[in-house]
């Protein structure tokens, strides 16, 4: 049983620590708290379920095809949306406001277009991967094992390419970063296209994790998204992968009946929220984040 | 065009945006005058429409009694809230409360027994009887529509709404002039500034916090009056963000600016709904309320990037930054 949650709690904390990354990246180089990062997920969801259910493309392809179009829908925003309020000086509050109305805009025109009625991608449901003890639907075991591959090459990406080092010297200190001859605007570029290609994959796997999602189904994660951002630390992307990884274990986990009788599951959100809330009161800084001033 | 001609209808568009005028009082003195980034305002006034059903129903204090108790537990909410999370940097403290609001709603979804879960406070007796919570107010409203000599219910609500409105406008309006007030707008100015003339900052921002829980609460009790029904559904989120749309729309750190910018928040969001002519005629009903959520992301965005002040606002007292 503790195996089985185990595994659980890790098909959902790698989708949330995909997503997370994506969300802490944002933050750091661009001061933006994405609230709209939620239906970025969502729109990728929907352009795989387009391709794969639409026009018959196997589920790689869509997965693709969702990768490439949700990072280009956060470029294009990038050009059509911050970076104009960027050069009108928008603050910090105004920025969040700016994505709040952004995810109500995105999230209504997906259902306009899209309609309401619950989704589901063209696999087998009845597929089932067992390791020990452990059973795995076919959607979970592939989730699990290209959440794993996508948060080792997040990790590699930030850590050696020289790309990552920019990225980290801009998180850092603008200026500093800026004045040594980092390209602001092209390193922006770029983090709004690895965020959103995060954003198109994990929305892909959250509706192959879920079964059948519709229009509401990112925002309905961006809570434990940001849970799972704010518990490693605003502004740390290895931060928001470990918190990801153990907001899902600890969701999953915390309706383990050895365990105290166990949570009814319909409390999990309220878990990670507890959680978050929790780590708050003892490293208001999160789990990684280092103690700032302000 | 039948809908639209009606007095009853725009009545009842009225009643909704007294209402929000109330719920976004809350707002201004958190966010407005003290810069506290509050996203999990509904919180209270979920918490104050339901602890006004539940006692109600379930012991034997009458409503009025429910509901100025209501409005106190609103109030213990804040407090509870803000003292491990005022601390927080702005960023973290926004996320905590929206954290917050959601477990208050989980917990009237799904502790049936207390709240009545999914099926709302029409279930708040058991399974079998239809439980309702409002009888004094209903008896209240005919008296007062009787001595006003008006000429229906929608009516009668709308006196009642608005006086409250007015009531609690009047009463910000002195506050925020108030030494009180000024040194909320001076934290929100400059949090050490203030800090360092011997102001408590943490302790103002708390009253700021459980004045806003308060006005939350009262909006929720008048919710629950107008509609004699809800449910956990009626306090998703998205309604934090349409008082922080009508704060905005009127202009932040504006007392006045609230309840013209719920008029058009109202116009716009209950209004439209039975607008039956080109251009809303080629949509459906269902496809309407997608355009208008649509419309309201839309128009936030479309105040921060040219309008940041709002209608009324100064931009010289823009929290934004």
């Amino acid at each position: 049983m503790f195996l089985q949650l185990l595994a659980n709690g890790l098909v959902a904390g790698s989708v949330i620590a995909i997503a997370a990354v994506g969300v802490s990246l944002v933050y750091e180089i661009l001061r933006i708290v994405n609230f709209a990062h939620g239906d970025y997920l969502t729109f990728g969801a929907f352009v795989g379920v387009a391709a794969n259910v639409r026009y018959g493309e196997r589920m790689l392809v869509a997965t693709i095809a969702a990768i490439v179009a949700t990072a280009a829908l956060a470029l294009v925003l990038e050009f059509v949306l911050w970076r104009p309020m960027r050069k009108r000086g928008a603050g910090f509050m105004s920025l969040f406001i700016t994505s709040i109305g952004l995810a109500l805009l995105l999230r209504h025109l997906l259902f306009l277009v899209a309609g309401a009625e619950p989704r589901s991608y063209a696999i087998d449901p009845f597929k089932v991967y067992v390791v020990g003890s452990v059973r795995l639907g076919g959607s979970q075991g592939v989730a699990i094992a290209v959440g794993a591959v996508a948060i080792v090459l997040v990790g590699l990406l930030l850590a050696r390419t020289a790309l990552g080092r920019k990225m980290r010297a801009l998180a850092d200190d603008r200026s500093l970063a800026s004045i040594s001859g980092v390209n602001v605007d092209r390193v922006v570029v770029y983090t709004w296209l690895l965020a959103g290609a995060l954003a198109g994959l994990a929305g892909v796997l959250q509706g192959l994790v879920q079964a059948s999602f519709t229009p509401n189904t990112g925002f309905q994660l961006l809570l434990p998204v940001f849970a799972a951002v704010v518990l490693g630390g605003i502004g740390s992307a290895y931060g928001a992968l470990v918190g990801g990884l153990l907001l899902g274990v600890a969701m999953e986990l915390s309706t383990w009946e050895a365990l105290a009788g166990g949570v009814d599951p319909v409390y999990k959100p309220v878990v990670a929220f507890v959680l978050l809330i929790a780590v708050l009161l003892v490293r208001p800084q999160g789990l990684l984040g280092r103690a700032r001033l302000l | 065009m039948s809908t639209i001609a009606s007095g009853e209808f725009w009545a009842f568009v009225g009643v909704v945006a007294g209402i929000y005028t109330i719920f976004g009082l809350g707002v201004q003195v958190q966010f407005g005058y003290t810069g506290l980034l509050n996203f999990g305002h509904v919180a209270f006034m979920a918490i104050g429409a339901y602890t006004m059903a539940i006692l109600t129903v379930k012991t034997g204090i009458g409503m009025w009694a429910a509901a100025v108790i209501a409005v106190g537990v609103s109030i213990l909410a804040g407090l509870l809230l803000g003292l491990p999370t005022l601390r927080l940097r702005a960023d973290y403290f926004a996320i905590t409360t929206i954290a917050f609001s959601e477990i208050v709603r989980y917990i009237a979804l799904n502790e049936d027994r207390l709240t009545g879960g999914s099926q709302g406070t029409i279930n708040l007796a058991g399974a079998g009887t239809a439980a309702q919570y409002d009888e004094s107010w209903q008896h209240f409203q005919g008296r007062v529509q009787d001595w006003l000599g008006l000429g229906s219910k929608d009516v009668t609500m709308l006196v009642l709404v608005w006086s409250a409105a007015l009531v609690l406008l009047v009463l910000l309006h002195v506050a925020v002039r108030s030494p009180w007030g000024r040194v909320l707008r001076s934290i929100r100015e400059d949090e050490d500034a203030a800090a360092s003339l011997g102001k408590n900052v943490f302790a103002y921002k708390l009253q700021s916090l459980a004045v806003g829980a308060a006005l939350g609460a009262v909006a929720g009790l008048f919710y629950a009056w107008q509609f004699s029904f809800f449910s956990p559904d009626d306090f998703a989120p998205l309604i934090t963000f349409f008082a922080y749309t009508i704060v905005i729309l009127g202009g932040t750190a504006r007392t006045w600016a609230v309840p013209v910018g719920a008029v058009v928040f109202g116009v716009i969001f209950a209004g439209t709904r039975f607008f039956d002519f080109p251009p809303f005629s080629l949509f459906d009903s269902a496809d309407r309320a997608y355009l208008r959520l649509a419309v309201i992301g839309a128009i936030l965005i479309g105040l921060m990037a040219f309008r940041p002040q709002g209608l009324f606002g100064k931009r010289e007292e823009m929290v934004l930054e």
